[in-house]
């Protein structure tokens, strides 16, 4: 891990061939389209099909069970329960929410060629901020109390990637390292503030949980009951950070220059873009959606924060699938947040029949699902080499891509 | 210069040692025997370690400097929480011989893992993946001691399958060339939902049974080595008298691991693939196998972490029961610059830093029965001092040059 200050090979002429991870996924996604994405799911879910069938389950009943859970079936009309169905949405939904913002955290950095592995601090730093503005000042008005609380945590996911930002950008610190780092540090601060006898721990002595937000910084429920966890505005929130990624990637000067130093650090330098600003600048953009995803999981259900849930969580790692699967993209994150959102629900002890399919069982499968998954994105190249062969075979004169 | 001048002028390198003692010093007076209940004290030793570091700072002495800073800081943090602790508490629990063994026991796994990621990154593949090694190792090591009623046994099935899951990481970072954090990631969540299925699978909500301890040849679980001689109630007996087998094993691996990397053919064709694979290449150093060799090494290593965990010392399994010690063990790597005296002793102080957490606060503080959350700042020592040494502040942390990058055969 030393590519602090990327240095030319002695010899190698100057290129504008991609040297980084996130601008090979961006050439790949350019000639193979969803196609490669989908490909890649599927082999997840078959493999992982296997691994249930040698363990004596049926797989089809499995996957079926964890299909009627989700609650996409809702979508189709007609199709099984509906008023279940629509319940069950709604928490996939929820579940979508704050992984297509940890999404867009990973993706955003993966777009300037760095790994962001700490999407989870970050969306801690922003659940914690979110809960100590929303359980003061109770006298606020709701609306103003709510911005001032979204706000706030998206600076402080910001603030907290920024130190690794800015550590790249000064000190060549790798900020694989520096966020692994700070994904701990935030975990044990936090378990510190909440934990017993904890500086911000709640009124209940013997529990080691947050005070609640107060009442009117509660997200509306557009759909479902709001005593039964439905679905809050926080997913509009989720929606137009979509829009925000695309429009800062494709319309600002800052996604101009995060895209080329993604592509290739040397030749956006030689292009006269200051590399080591759009590290920084990267990395906070991509914290701030990881603080929002605390936000809105704060302000739309959660309500307090609690210590095992801390250590329970894994949201923004989670971040790290949904980005991948969806090859950096707005529209990709959106899909792939919704797989992994289903994919949790489906398998949750709540959703999932227990005399199909054990949830406990089910909910380790989804990590294999997504262990796979990663994996293979990660290993993109072998199914692309093949479609480049077949490509190359079907058109011989077309030069060899590198 | 004659000593009276000397005295009065140190020189710049004792002005140095003496504020990094000083700062340790006022952490050790809020410890019995000493146990000052005054936070003044390590607050005024604390300040003048790091004025110390500070002046040797500015007289060019970077390192030894910031070291004195770095130790007045800590000297002060740890000195408060310790006074926060309950004093009837500190005089019962706590006694440094039983500190320092449980540093040993939780240094451990971390100087295993941290010795597998030495192998796998020194030949040039980064490994994010030891969690997930070590996970793998420390259920399939209980698995193996269950099934086949060995600990011996248990130890090797647990090797054999964090080498397998090596293998994987192997192939993905050396053959398809993907990228090697990507692919560490994915090992991780692997190993997670792997372990944990198989885990419900076979052993359902009653959890792993019991497992028998034995001697040296039987039983499932690794046993501990008494040393004859030590008893229980003097210093080194505390210490040393009876720690588990798998920690005397760790410094003899700390051993081998030195002399194979740094003093044989072995390890210089290693360390050449990891700084240079092409040169390597040219002096017919077979560079994808030397690879997959040390990554392979390296997930039986992590995976001996994690069967010291399940079958050493909890002697049970539970899900993600490493719970991000192979990141810990991944900062002692860095922290100790891929070196193995190094990592060992970043791997010995993050270990003593889990034992104060452990020995200090569950501290019932004197009159109520008020549990303290600050052992949780205890357990951010490693990661704030592994995020000030890649920074740089102290000595900077240099990755072997070839690290992550795949190589391609010309």
């Amino acid at each position: 891990m030393s590519e602090q200050t990327p240095k030319l090979e002695s010899g190698s002429d100057m290129n504008v061939a991609p040297t980084t991870f996130a601008g090979k996924l961006t050439e790949r996604f350019n000639s193979a389209g969803a196609i490669s994405a989908v490909v890649t799911t599927i082999i997840a879910f078959f493999m992982a099909g296997i691994v249930v069938l040698a363990t004596g389950h049926n797989p089809l009943s499995t996957y079926r069970a964890i299909f009627d859970g989700t609650g996409l079936a809702w979508l189709i009309p007609g199709y099984g329960d509906r008023s279940a169905g629509a319940e069950n949405l709604q928490q996939t939904l929820l579940v979508a929410t704050p992984l297509m913002l940890t999404g867009l955290a990973l993706a955003f950095a993966f777009r300037c060629g760095m790994f962001n592995i700490g999407g989870q601090g970050q969306y801690l730093a922003g659940q914690t901020v979110a809960v100590l503005v929303g359980s003061s000042w109770a006298g606020m008005a709701g609306p103003m109390h709510i911005v001032l609380a979204v706000l706030l945590a998206g600076l402080a996911g910001a603030l907290w990637a920024g130190i690794a930002g800015f550590l790249k950008a000064t000190t060549g610190a790798h900020e694989v390292i520096s966020t692994i780092m700070l994904n701990w540090i935030a975990i044990w601060v936090a378990d510190y503030f909440f934990g017993l006898n904890g500086p911000f721990q709640g009124p209940v002595q013997f529990n080691p949980i947050s005070s609640d937000i107060v009442s009117n910084t509660h997200l509306y429920v557009f759909w479902g009951n709001p005593l039964l966890q439905g679905l809050d505005i926080g997913f509009f929130i989720a929606i137009a950070m979509l829009v925000v990624y695309w429009l800062i990637l494709n319309r600002t000067t800052l996604g101009f220059e995060v895209r080329a130093v993604g592509y290739n650090p040397e030749a956006a330098r030689y292009g006269g873009i200051n590399v080591r600003r759009s590290y920084f600048m990267a990395m906070a953009v991509s914290g701030m959606f990881a603080g929002l995803a605390g936000a809105v999981d704060i302000l739309g259900w959660q309500f307090h924060l609690a210590t095992p849930d801390i250590h329970a969580s894994s949201i923004g790692f989670l971040g790290i699938a949904v980005a991948l699967l969806g090859r950096n993209t707005a529209i990709g994150v959106f899909f792939a947040s919704i797989l992994f959102g289903a994919l949790t629900i489906g398998t949750s002890t709540r959703q999932l029949d227990p005399s199909v399919f054990d949830p406990a069982l089910a909910s380790n499968l989804t990590l294999i699902i997504q262990g796979l998954v990663v994996l293979f994105v990660g290993a993109d190249l072998v199914v692309l080499g093949l479609w480049y062969k077949l490509r190359r075979s079907l058109a011989p004169s077309r030069k060899a891509p590198a | 210069m004659n000593v009276a001048a000397r005295i009065l002028q140190p020189s710049v390198k004792v002005t140095g040692i003496a504020g990094i003692l000083i700062g340790l010093l006022a952490f050790w007076l809020a410890l019995p025997p000493a146990l000052v209940r005054t936070p003044v004290i390590p607050v005024i030793l604390g300040i003048v370690a790091v004025a110390a570091g500070i002046s040797v700072v500015t007289r060019g002495h970077l390192r030894l400097g910031y070291g004195a800073v770095v130790a007045g800081v800590l000297g002060i943090v740890l000195g408060l929480l310790a006074i926060q602790s309950g004093e009837t508490h500190l005089r019962m629990v706590f006694t440094w011989g039983g500190l320092l063994a449980a540093t040993l026991s939780y240094a451990t796994p971390l100087t295993f893992a941290a010795l597998g990621g030495m192998f796998s990154e020194r030949s040039g593949v980064v490994n994010i993946a030891l969690e997930g090694m070590m996970l793998v190792g420390a259920f399939f090591a209980v698995w193996g001691a269950d099934v086949t009623g060995n600990w011996m046994l248990g130890l090797l099935i647990g090797m054999g399958m964090g080498g397998l899951f090596a293998l994987i990481h192997a192939i993905w970072a050396i053959h398809f060339r993907a990228d090697q954090i990507v692919g560490g990631t994915a090992i991780n969540f692997l190993a997670l939902g792997v372990t944990g299925y198989f885990f419900i699978q076979i052993y359902g909500n009653d959890g792993t049974p019991d497992l028998t301890s034995g001697s040296w040849f039987t039983g499932e679980s690794i046993p501990n080595v008494n040393i004859p001689g030590l008893g229980r109630d003097s210093f080194f007996g505390q210490v040393i008298g009876g720690l588990n087998l798998m920690i005397w094993l760790s410094i003899v691996a700390l051993i081998v691991s030195y002399v194979v990397l740094f003093r044989t053919a072995i390890g210089l064709r290693i360390r050449a693939v990891g700084e240079h694979p092409r040169a390597a290449d040219t002096v017919g150093i077979d560079v994808y196998k030397t690879r997959y060799a040390a990554v392979i090494v390296s997930g039986m290593l992590a995976a001996m972490g994690g069967a010291y965990l399940s079958i050493g010392f909890v002697h049970s399994f539970n899900q993600n029961m490493t719970e991000g010690r192979g990141f810990i063990a991944l900062a002692a790597l860095i922290f100790g610059k891929w070196r193995p005296f190094g990592a060992f002793a970043a791997a010995l102080l993050f270990g003593f830093s889990s034992a104060l957490a452990q020995q200090i606060p569950p501290a019932y503080s004197d009159s109520s029965l008020s549990v303290l959350s600050s052992s949780s700042l205890f357990l951010i020592l490693p990661y704030v001092l592994t995020l000030i040494a890649v920074a740089g502040v102290i000595g900077r942390s240099v990755a072997p040059a070839a690290d992550g990058r795949p190589y391609v055969k010309q």
